[in-house]
């Protein structure tokens, strides 16, 4: 696994076509981890030239916008900006909707103005161009549902480049009762995910992971390290860890292909 | 000649008229009341916005049953009041039916009202079956108890009301229905009248009549009591609405000067305030109350219908949580009213001991929300519940540091190692080894 920093691609006096943001979760995250490195992987395979932030990188500031702490909010933004710009930055492409949503959206009035991708929209521009093929490999003929993170769908109109990621696989994709503009969020957002949920009939989460075993998938996709999280852990409460895997978009094209 | 009916008619058409311009007067002083927030781009955009969606119910019909129902009434209402401009003229003048000179064509128009009134009929009726019979959980969430109830069942008993009126006017109109033309449907209902006197036929005829425009004038003044306000606001409420990406939340200007100087070396921290600036109060961050919000955020309150869509989809509602996005604005437009009337009665706002958060709008609500966007692609008339509850939490953090406890660890956490967790930033890259 080749994976390049901004400091030593300067170092070499080479800008890469396009910056991975990682993200806290990909970062820290144990199975956000592992998505982060299947995105890699197939990014290595395209030969996309690409590098990340390392250490340099910090919290885009999303948990504490949505939080309700601007100030914090537009500290991290300032301090990731001086950064990004510093390293002459064009484009980013990140595997967690909430980061791009803020970088993409709420970072040029503060002096960040990058093309930003979601990575399903880069794979998906990768596929066109011919610089990767995608088959079913191992998942061929597999039921597989797509659950819409809110900050990539309704927040940013993003519903195609997943679907048409998830359709090359030669798999068949079944979509829940509530799907894209209608979907329902996982409740990790709006910084849900860092705060016990309030008083209620029931978990945001089983809701949402009900509507999915309604359609009896064998995979549940995602594109979001906590819709990920979210979705894994309402397969666990309802018991179906056997029968249902919740995977990344990333994930299902590197496993596909055992990269 | 005999003057008593038209003087009667002007005085109840200029009544009507003038309180409702009163009304709408004070409407918008209190929309007024709300910040300033420039929504003078894009006009093209916005244009667009208000002819597909309000006039073109684009949104509405995402739920088919209801959707193509309030189209009828919709069209009904528009197409139907042309007719009102015939009873003013024929009330001030003193004639009858002034447009019949229109021949044919006004039989095609009456005919077309005709057929509307009924097919209005049907809808409302088919509106009061979901509420009352079939009992659409929507319609009767916990904020609908009481008048928010009542002011929908009355809404459609008034347009149950006006358009029988209107159909029994054209049917007790003898000559009318002597002519046979343009009476698909009172044609019907004229039997009934045919074994009384001419007199009391007639005497049915001017009642409909006076009834009818009666009761339009009534229900014009009723809408700013109710949450029937839509079928105005609907049109600048769409053409004002946010045309960002749903995603995108407004960055706070005021925060972005404070924080800028603390990231500027060169800024000395002791120096002393520029000339006045002592006597400026510093802006206030995020809302605790109605004049804290945008005009916008304000109109939206008093256009919302309650329609309870948003709250049907508001994946906090849906499980249980005090989160209802309805109740938000209806919420926002109660205290609006209230600090609305304390401006009627004291010439200016003096102080009350209220505001929007936490007398009426609880902490509680506002953190349950998961900031998805689902109400705001919903309200088929484009309002937007959630930015109201994110400067509500900017108040509760940034003015009294109230964030739940959990948060203020996520929030430290940032500050401190740049992460959500408690994970080192030099850590950050560790993945790639494991």
């Amino acid at each position: 696994m080749n994976v390049p920093t901004m400091a030593e691609m300067m170092a070499q006096g080479k800008q890469p076509e396009v910056l991975f943001w990682v993200g806290c979760a990909g970062s820290f995250d144990d199975r956000a981890k592992k998505i982060t490195k299947a995105f890699i992987k197939i990014l290595n395979k395209a030969n996309v030239e690409f590098a990340v932030l390392g250490t340099e990188e910090s919290c885009s500031g999303d948990p504490a916008k949505r939080a309700g702490n601007e100030f914090l909010f537009q500290m991290q933004a300032m301090t990731n900006i001086e950064i990004l710009n510093a390293y002459e930055i064009k484009k980013i492409v990140t595997a967690c909707p909430h980061c791009f949503n803020t970088i993409k959206n709420e970072y040029p009035q503060l002096g960040g103005v990058y093309e930003v991708v979601h990575h399903t929209e880069l794979l998906k521009s990768l596929l066109d161009d011919g610089r990767l093929t995608i088959e079913g490999g191992k998942f061929k003929g597999k039921k597989i549902t797509f659950h819409d993170p809110c900050y990539l769908g309704r927040a940013n109109d993003v519903y195609e480049a997943p679907r048409d990621l998830i359709q090359k696989l030669d798999v068949e994709l079944v979509e829940m009762k509530r799907c894209k503009t209608n979907g329902l969020c996982c409740g990790a957002g709006g910084a849900q995910m860092f705060k016990e949920p309030e008083k209620g009939t029931k978990d945001i989460n089983i809701e949402r992971t009900e509507d999915a075993i309604e359609v009896n998938p064998d995979i549940i996709a995602t594109g979001c390290p906590f819709c990920n999280t979210m979705m894994t852990d309402g397969v666990k409460v309802t018991n179906k860890e056997a029968e249902i895997e919740v995977l990344d978009i990333a994930e299902l094209i590197a496993n596909a292909e055992d990269l | 000649m005999n003057y008593i009916d038209n003087i009667a008619f002007v005085i109840l058409l200029t009544i009507g008229v003038g309180f409702f311009v009163k009304n709408i007067t004070k409407l918008i002083r209190n929309i007024k009341l709300g910040k300033e927030v420039d929504r003078s781009d894009n006009s093209n955009a916005r244009w667009k916005n208000m002819a597909m969606i309000a006039l073109g119910q684009s949104k509405m019909v995402k739920r088919p049953v209801a959707g193509i129902l309030h189209i009828i009434v919709y069209l009904g209402f528009i197409i139907i009041n042309i007719e009102v401009i015939e009873i003013i003229i024929d009330g001030i003048f003193g004639t009858h039916r002034v447009l019949s000179f229109l021949g044919g064509f006004y039989s095609f128009l009456i005919a077309s009202f005709e057929i509307l009134a009924v097919l209005v009929l049907v809808s409302v009726t088919v509106f009061w079956i979901r509420r009352m019979i079939l009992k659409i959980p929507r319609f009767w969430n916990k904020e609908m108890k009481g008048f928010p109830k009542n002011d929908a069942l009355y809404i459609l008993y008034f347009e149950m009301v006006l358009m029988s009126l209107f159909l029994i006017m054209n049917a007790a109109d003898n000559h009318f229905q002597e002519l046979n033309v343009g009476n698909p449907i009172s044609q019907y209902i004229a039997p009934l009248f045919h074994n009384l006197s001419f007199t009391a036929v007639t005497a049915i005829e001017r009642t409909a009549w006076w009834l009818h425009i009666a009761g339009i004038l009534v229900f014009l003044n009723y809408l700013y009591y109710s949450k029937h306000l839509h079928i105005l606001l609907a049109f600048p409420n769409t053409y004002y609405a946010n045309l960002n990406p749903k995603g995108q939340f407004t960055n706070l200007e005021s925060v972005t000067s404070e924080v800028k100087m603390m990231m500027d070396p060169t800024i000395d921290p002791f120096a002393a305030a520029p000339e006045g600036a002592e006597a400026t109060v510093p802006e206030k961050f995020g809302a605790s109350d109605v004049a804290d919000l945008n005009w916008v955020q304000l109109m939206n309150a008093y256009t919302c219908t309650e329609c309870g869509r948003c709250t049907s989809s508001c994946p906090a509602n849906i499980t249980g949580k005090e989160l209802s996005p309805r109740a938000i604005m209806m919420k926002t437009r109660d205290r609006l009213e209230e600090v609305g009337e304390n401006i009627n009665k004291n010439g200016k706002f003096i102080e009350d001991g209220k505001q929007l958060l936490s007398d009426y709008i609880t902490p509680e609500e506002i953190w349950a929300c998961t900031s998805c966007n689902a109400c705001v692609e919903e309200c088929p008339v484009n309002i937007d519940p959630l930015s109201i509850i994110m400067d509500l939490r900017r108040y509760l953090v940034m003015e009294q540091s109230a964030a739940p406890q959990e948060l203020n660890s996520m929030m430290t956490n940032i500050e401190n190692n740049g992460a959500p967790w408690q994970y080192n930033q030099m850590d950050r890259l560790n993945w790639k080894n494991e």
